[in-house]
C-alpha cells in the first residue's frame, strides 16, 4: 500500500513567499556586486516575449474589468514633464489627480502627481490634505548627464520642496560599460539624500537594450536601496514594454523571496490605453501577485492614460461608447 | 606430383566485434563453387553469434557516429585500398562463387571497389544533401540533420556475393550506422574476405559484423531482435520478406526491401537515415 | 554556483513556512470570457464524405460525438463499414486515375492555396468546433491548431509545382491512394498534416479521423467542397478502430500514414508488412525536457509548463519527463509547482482557460490508472488545487517529484497533464536518462551555454529537439520520431518523401 505523501497544492502555500526578516545583503565592493549580478539567470528573449504575448490574450471582462480599471486609476502617477509646464497646469493636473471624474465620486484618486523639482511646492499645496502623493523627477532627468554634486542638489531641492517620492535616472553609460559600482554608489547616495521620500530608480530599459541587462540593473537598484524600479523616463524612443516590465516583476518577486524586502515596479512612457494598462496588470497578477496589485507596489507613469481609463470605466457602466470630450484635457 | 607445393587453406570465420571467431556453435557448412566443386568449410553462425554481433554493433555505434564524417570517409576509402590490393583474390572468389569468367569476375570486383569509394565520398555529403535549415515562421534557428537509425541488420543478396554485399553494408555504415550482416548463404567467401580487409582499414571493431550461415535460420533472430533498429531484406525471397517484415514490426524497425530494377542508388542510403530537427531560440 | 538566484539565501529553505507573508498569484480573478458556441453550426447527424458528397453509411449506423467538457452530444457521426471504406477507396482511386494524376502541379497548388485561405476565412468557426469537440482551450485552437493547419496547406501548396527540385530526382511520381488515420489530439491540424503533402505530391486520400473527434474534419470536407476540389480526391470516412483496420487492410490503398499510439502503430506495421504498401508512422513518445543549472529560469519554467500542459498533455511529443540538474532541482520544483497552481483549468471555451478537458472517459481512466502507480511506486505527488467542473472529463494538472527511471510514470506514455520529475548530475547522465526509453520523438534542452546545448542535441535520440523552447511546430520543419516513435517525417521538404514514390 502506498505510503508516499500526497501533496495537494493550495493557493496560499504556493504564492510568492517572502523571507520574514529583511536580509538584503550589504554590497562591499564592485567585485562582489558583479559576482551577484553575474550569478543571475539569463533571460531568453524569445521565451519572454512569447510569455507576454500569451498573457496579452487574457480577456478581461465585466466586473473584473471594472475592478481592474479602478485599480489602474489608483496606480497612475499623473505626469507632466514638459519644458512648457506652468504652475497653473500643475494645479489643474492636481485637481484631476484628486478627483479624476468630478461627476463620479466613486472614481478613486490617482497615486501621485509627477513633476519637475521646481513645481513640487506648487503640487504639494494643490494636493494638500489629499491622499495623492507628489513625485518629482530628479538627478538631471532625463539624461542623468550631470555631476554627482548637481544630481544630489537636484534631489535635495525636490525633497525640501516636499516631494514624497523621487524618480531618479541611472547612469546607463556607466552600467553598460561595466562600471556597476559607480551606478550602485550613486543610487545609495541618492537614497540617502531622499531621506523619508521613496526612491524610484529609472533603469531606462530601452537604452539597456537586452533583457539580461534589465534583470541585472533591477537587482543592482534593489540591492542599492530602491523602493521602486521604473522602466523609463518616457523621453527616449523605446519606453516601457511588457517584456521589460515582466523581467522587472520577476526581479522584484525573486528579491522579495530571498530578502523579504518588497520593491515596487513603475512602468512609464507610451502607456495610453486601458488595454495597455490591463495587460500590465495581468503581468502583475500572474507574475508577482496580490501584493503588487496595489499603488504601493505598482504604478503607471502616464498622462493621457487616465482619460482613457475614465472613458472605458464609463462605457462599462453605461454599456455604450462615450466621447473623449466628456473628460477634461489635462 | 611431389614437387608441387601443398597450398595452405584458410578457415573462413565470422567477423564479430573486430575479431574472427569460429561460430560459438562450433558448426560449419560446406560451400561449393557455382560448378559444384568444394570451395571451403565456412563457419555456420548461430543465434548467439548474432546476439554478440548486435551487442558489438550497439556498443560502437555512438562512437562511429561521433567520429567525424571526414574520418568515416577515410576509413571506408581505406577499405577500397585494401580491396584493390587483394583484387585478384576477390575476383577468384567472386568468379568461383558466382560462376563468372575471369574477366567478368574482375569487372565485378572493380565495380565493387568503385562502389566502396562512392560510399566513402558520401559520409560528409549526407548532412548537406539530406539536411538543411528550415525557414520557420518565428524567432528560431531551425535545422534538420540526418542521423543514423542505429544498428542495422543486413540480409545480403544471395546472388551478388560482393557487389550486393558492398551496397547493402556500406550504405548504412556511410550514414553512421553499424551493421550486423548475414552474407550470401551459398556464396559467402567474398564477403568474408572483405570483412578481413576491414581489419586493416581502421574500421572500429563492431562497425561491420559478418555472420555466415543459413539465412533462413539467422534472419528471424535479427528481424525480431529489439535492439536492431532497421533491417535490409535483400537476401530473402518475397514470402520470407513478408514474414520477416511482420516480425520487424514488433519493435517498429525500418525495413528496406529492394525493388526490382531499381535505378536509384540513394534509396539504400536514405533507408536508414533519421531526420533530427533542432530548434533554438534567436534573441539578444 | 547555480545561476538561478543571485543570493545564497533561499526563501524556501530558510524561512519558517508558517511565518510567511505571501503574495497570491492570480488574485485578480478573471470573469468568464466565453467564446460564443453559436458560431459552430452542427448538423444533427453527419454522413461520410465520399466522392465529393456526404453520403449515408451502408449500415446507417451512427455514433455520438460528445463535448468532453460537459458530456453533451454535439452531433452523431456515421460509422463506416468495410463496404463504405471500399467505396471511399474506389472513389479515391478513380479520382487519382481520372483526374488528379492529370492535374498539373500548378493547378494542384492553387487548390491547396484555396483550402488554406478558406480555413482562415472560417478560422473562428474551426476554432470553436475544435474546442467543443476536443475539449482543448479555445486559446490554443484559435492561436495554434487552426492557423497552423492553414499554414500547412499554404506551405505544401508551394511544393506541388516544384517537386522536380525537392531532391528526389526529376519528375518524382506520387504513390497513389493514401489511407490516412489520425488521432484525436489535434484533429484538424493532423488532417492538414496528412492531406496537404499528399495532395501536393499528387496522391488522393481517404482520411479517417479519430472516433471521438470527427467534426472538424467534416467541416474541412465542407471547405473542400467550397474549394471545388475534384470529387474523390479527398474522402473522409468516420468510424472507430474497425473502420481504420478496414482502411489499412484494403488492397486498393497504396500507402498508409498513421498517427497514434505505438501500440496501434505496431499492429498496423504488422498488418501492412506483407503487402507492398508504403507506411509512415508517427507514434508515441516520452519526451525528456532537460534542464541545466544555467537555464534561463523563468522562460524554462514556462517551457516546462507548455511542454506538458499544452493541450492537456495530449501531445505525442509532450515533455513528460523533466530531467533537472540536481543543483537546481529544489528551486525548479518549487517554482514549477507554484506555476502549476496558477494554471486556469476549466471551460475550454473560456478565452482565459489554460488547461481544458480530457478528451474522453477512456483517456481519463487511463490517466488515472497510470498516475495511481506514481503514488504507489513512491513518487511525491503535487496536484493543483483547482476546482474541476462536475460534468465532463477532467484531470487536475499534476507533477510527480522523486521519480525513478524504473517507475511506470517515467516509462509509459500517460498522454495527460502529468509530469514526472527526475534529476541528474552531469550532462552525460542526462543523455543516458533521456535516451533510456524505446521512444524517440522529442526532447527539450534548457541552457544558456550554446556548446553544451549542441553537444546534448547531437546525442539525444529524438526526431525533434527544442532548445530553450518546447512544443513549437511549423509546416517547414520536419516532425517525426526515431525508434518506437515511428518513421517518416511530416512537414518540410522531408514530408514530401512520405508521399512520393522515391
Amino acid at each position: 500500500m502506498s505510503t508516499a505523501p500526497l501533496r495537494l497544492v493550495t493557493r496560499d502555500d504556493y504564492g510568492v513567499k517572502f523571507a520574514s526578516a529583511s536580509v538584503v545583503p550589504a554590497i562591499g565592493s564592485e567585485t562582489q556586486l558583479k559576482s551577484v549580478l553575474g550569478a543571475l539567470a539569463g533571460v531568453d528573449a524569445v521565451g519572454l516575449e512569447a510569455r507576454c504575448a500569451k498573457l496579452a490574450t487574457r480577456s478581461i471582462k465585466k466586473s473584473t474589468k471594472l475592478e481592474a480599471i479602478d485599480l489602474a486609476i489608483s496606480m497612475v502617477d499623473l505626469t507632466t514633464l514638459e519644458g512648457a509646464d506652468t504652475p497653473a497646469r500643475v494645479s489643474s493636473l492636481c485637481a484631476k489627480a484628486m478627483r479624476p471624474d468630478p461627476r463620479d465620486l466613486t472614481v478613486p484618486s490617482v497615486a501621485a502627481v509627477c513633476v519637475y523639482p521646481d513645481l513640487v511646492a506648487r503640487a504639494r499645496s494643490a494636493l494638500a490634505n489629499s491622499s495623492v502623493a507628489v513625485a518629482s523627477v530628479a538627478t538631471a532627468f532625463p539624461s542623468g548627464r550631470a555631476s554627482m554634486r548637481v544630481k544630489l542638489l537636484d534631489v535635495n531641492d525636490a525633497v525640501e520642496a516636499g516631494a514624497h517620492e523621487v524618480d531618479m535616472v541611472i547612469d546607463r553609460g556607466a552600467f553598460l560599460s561595466g562600471r556597476v559600482g559607480e551606478v550602485f554608489e550613486e543610487i545609495v547616495a541618492v537614497k540617502e539624500a531622499c531621506g523619508e521620500a521613496h526612491l524610484k530608480v529609472i533603469l531606462e530599459t530601452g537604452e539597456l537594450v537586452t533583457y539580461d541587462n534589465v534583470r541585472r540593473a533591477s537587482w543592482l537598484a534593489m540591492l542599492a536601496g530602491a523602493d521602486f524600479v521604473k522602466t523609463s523616463t518616457g523621453k527616449v524612443s523605446v519606453n516601457a514594454t511588457p517584456p521589460a516590465a515582466l523581467v522587472m516583476l520577476e526581479a522584484v518577486r525573486d528579491f522579495a523571496e530571498s530578502t523579504g524586502k518588497l520593491v515596487g515596479v513603475k512602468v512609464a512612457g507610451g502607456i495610453r490605453t486601458t488595454k495597455d494598462a490591463l495587460r500590465y496588470l495581468v503581468l502583475v497578477n500572474e507574475t508577482a501577485g496580490s501584493t503588487w496589485l496595489s499603488p504601493d507596489r505598482f504604478r503607471f507613469g502616464a498622462s493621457s492614460l487616465l482619460n482613457d481609463l475614465l472613458m472605458q470605466r464609463l462605457k462599462q457602466h453605461r454599456g455604450a461608447y462615450v466621447r473623449s470630450d466628456d473628460f477634461s484635457g489635462d | 606430383m611431389s614437387d608441387e607445393r601443398l597450398d595452405v587453406r584458410k578457415t573462413y570465420k565470422l567477423l564479430i566485434n573486430g575479431a574472427f571467431p569460429r561460430s560459438e556453435s562450433g558448426r560449419s557448412y560446406k560451400v561449393s563453387t557455382k560448378s559444384g566443386d568444394f570451395l571451403a568449410n565456412v563457419a555456420q553462425g548461430s543465434r548467439k553469434d548474432l546476439r554478440d554481433a548486435v551487442l558489438a554493433a550497439r556498443g560502437v555505434q555512438a562512437k562511429w557516429w561521433a567520429s567525424s564524417a571526414y574520418n568515416r570517409g577515410q576509413v571506408i576509402y581505406r577499405l577500397a585500398e585494401m580491396a584493390e590490393s587483394r583484387r585478384d583474390e576477390l575476383a577468384n572468389h567472386v568468379g568461383a562463387a558466382e560462376g563468372l569468367g575471369e574477366q567478368q569476375a574482375e569487372q565485378s570486383v572493380s565495380r565493387a571497389i568503385d562502389r566502396i569509394i562512392w560510399y566513402a565520398g558520401w559520409t560528409d555529403k549526407i548532412a548537406q544533401v539530406y539536411g538543411g535549415a528550415n525557414p520557420v515562421a518565428g524567432p528560431f534557428f531551425n535545422f534538420s540533420l540526418p542521423t543514423p537509425s542505429g544498428v542495422v541488420a543486413v540480409l545480403a543478396s544471395q546472388e551478388s556475393s560482393l557487389e550486393g554485399f558492398v551496397d547493402a553494408v556500406l550504405a548504412p555504415i556511410a550514414a553512421g550506422n553499424t551493421v550486423v550482416s548475414v552474407a550470401s548463404e551459398l556464396r559467402p567467401t567474398p564477403a568474408v574476405l572483405l570483412g578481413e580487409m576491414t581489419a586493416t582499414s581502421d574500421f572500429p571493431a563492431g562497425v561491420l559484423n559478418i555472420v555466415t550461415g543459413v539465412t533462413s535460420e539467422l534472419a528471424p533472430t535479427l528481424a525480431s531482435h529489439e535492439d536492431v533498429d532497421g533491417i535490409d531484406l535483400s537476401g530473402v525471397n518475397l514470402d520470407e520478406a513478408n514474414e520477416l517484415s511482420v516480425s520487424a514490426a514488433g519493435s517498429i524497425k525500418r525495413v528496406f526491401r529492394p525493388r526490382p530494377n531499381d535505378t536509384d542508388p540513394t534509396r539504400r542510403l536514405r533507408a536508414f537515415i533519421e531526420t533530427s530537427t533542432v530548434w533554438h531560440t534567436i534573441g539578444q | 554556483m547555480a545561476r538561478t538566484c543571485a543570493l545564497t539565501i533561499s526563501a524556501a529553505t530558510e524561512v519558517n513556512e508558517h511565518d510567511l507573508t505571501a503574495s497570491r498569484l492570480g488574485s485578480l480573478e478573471y470573469d468568464p470570457a466565453p467564446e460564443s458556441s453559436a458560431i459552430a453550426h452542427f448538423r444533427s447527424s453527419y454522413g461520410l464524405f465520399i466522392d465529393g458528397a456526404f453520403t449515408d453509411p451502408s449500415s446507417h449506423e451512427q455514433f455520438v460525438s460528445l463535448n468532453p467538457a460537459n458530456e453533451e452530444v454535439l452531433a452523431t457521426v456515421a460509422q463506416s463499414s468495410r463496404e463504405d471504406i471500399d467505396r471511399a477507396v474506389r472513389s479515391a482511386r478513380r479520382a487519382y486515375e481520372e483526374v488528379w494524376s492529370h492535374t498539373s502541379g500548378a493547378e494542384r497548388a492553387k487548390y491547396l492555396y484555396r483550402i488554406a485561405r478558406l480555413i482562415l476565412e472560417r478560422a473562428r468557426e474551426f476554432a470553436v468546433v475544435e474546442t467543443l469537440d476536443n475539449g482543448k482551450p479555445i486559446r490554443e485552437s484559435r492561436d495554434v491548431d487552426v492557423p497552423l493547419a492553414a499554414a500547412h496547406f499554404f506551405y505544401y501548396a508551394g511544393w506541388a509545382d516544384k517537386l522536380d527540385y525537392a531532391g528526389f530526382g526529376v519528375n518524382p511520381r506520387p504513390i497513389g491512394v493514401a489511407g490516412q488515420i489520425i488521432p484525436w489530439n489535434f484533429p484538424l491540424l493532423m488532417a492538414a498534416w496528412k492531406i496537404a503533402p499528399a495532395l501536393a505530391a499528387g496522391n488522393t486520400c481517404v482520411l479517417k479521423p479519430a472516433e471521438t473527434t470527427s467534426l472538424s474534419a467534416l467541416l474541412l470536407a465542407e471547405i473542400l467542397q467550397q474549394a471545388e476540389l475534384p470529387a474523390g480526391v479527398v474522402n473522409i470516412v468516420t468510424g472507430d478502430g474497425s473502420s481504420g483496420a478496414a482502411l489499412v487492410d484494403h488492397p486498393g490503398v497504396d500507402k498508409i500514414a498513421f498517427t497514434g499510439s505505438t501500440e496501434v502503430g505496431r499492429l498496423i506495421q504488422q498488418r501492412v508488412a506483407p503487402s507492398q504498401k508504403r507506411l509512415t508512422l508517427e507514434l508515441g513518445g516520452k519526451g525528456a525536457n532537460i534542464v541545466f543549472e544555467d537555464a534561463p529560469i523563468d522562460e524554462m519554467i514556462e517551457g516546462i509548463i507548455d511542454g506538458i500542459f499544452f493541450n492537456q498533455g495530449h501531445v505525442c511529443c509532450a515533455g513528460s519527463r523533466l530531467l533537472v540538474q540536481e543543483s537546481v532541482a529544489d528551486e525548479v520544483l518549487r517554482r514549477l509547482v507554484r506555476r502549476v497552481e496558477q494554471l486556469r483549468v476549466g471551460d475550454p471555451m473560456d478565452k482565459n482557460t489554460d488547461v481544458g478537458a480530457i478528451n474522453s472517459a477512456a483517456q481519463l481512466a487511463r490517466i488515472r490508472e497510470l498516475t495511481s502507480f506514481g503514488e504507489s511506486e513512491g513518487a511525491t505527488r503535487y496536484t493543483s488545487s483547482c476546482t474541476l467542473p462536475e460534468k465532463g472529463y477532467w484531470f487536475a494538472p499534476t507533477v510527480f517529484a522523486n521519480v525513478a527511471q524504473s517507475h511506470r510514470i517515467a516509462r509509459e506514455e500517460i498522454f495527460g497533464p502529468v509530469l514526472s520529475v527526475l534529476t541528474f548530475r552531469t550532462p552525460e547522465e542526462a543523455i543516458v536518462k533521456a535516451n533510456n526509453t524505446n521512444y524517440g520523438l522529442a526532447c527539450g534542452v534548457w541552457s544558456e551555454k550554446g556548446s553544451r546545448t549542441l553537444w546534448v542535441a547531437q546525442r539525444l535520440r529524438a526526431g525533434v529537439i527544442w532548445a530553450n523552447t518546447y512544443n513549437k511546430f511549423d509546416p517547414s520543419s520536419p516532425f517525426g520520431g526515431v525508434r518506437e516513435s515511428g518513421f517518416g517525417r511530416e512537414g518540410g521538404r522531408h514530408g514530401l518523401e512520405a508521399y512520393l514514390d522515391v
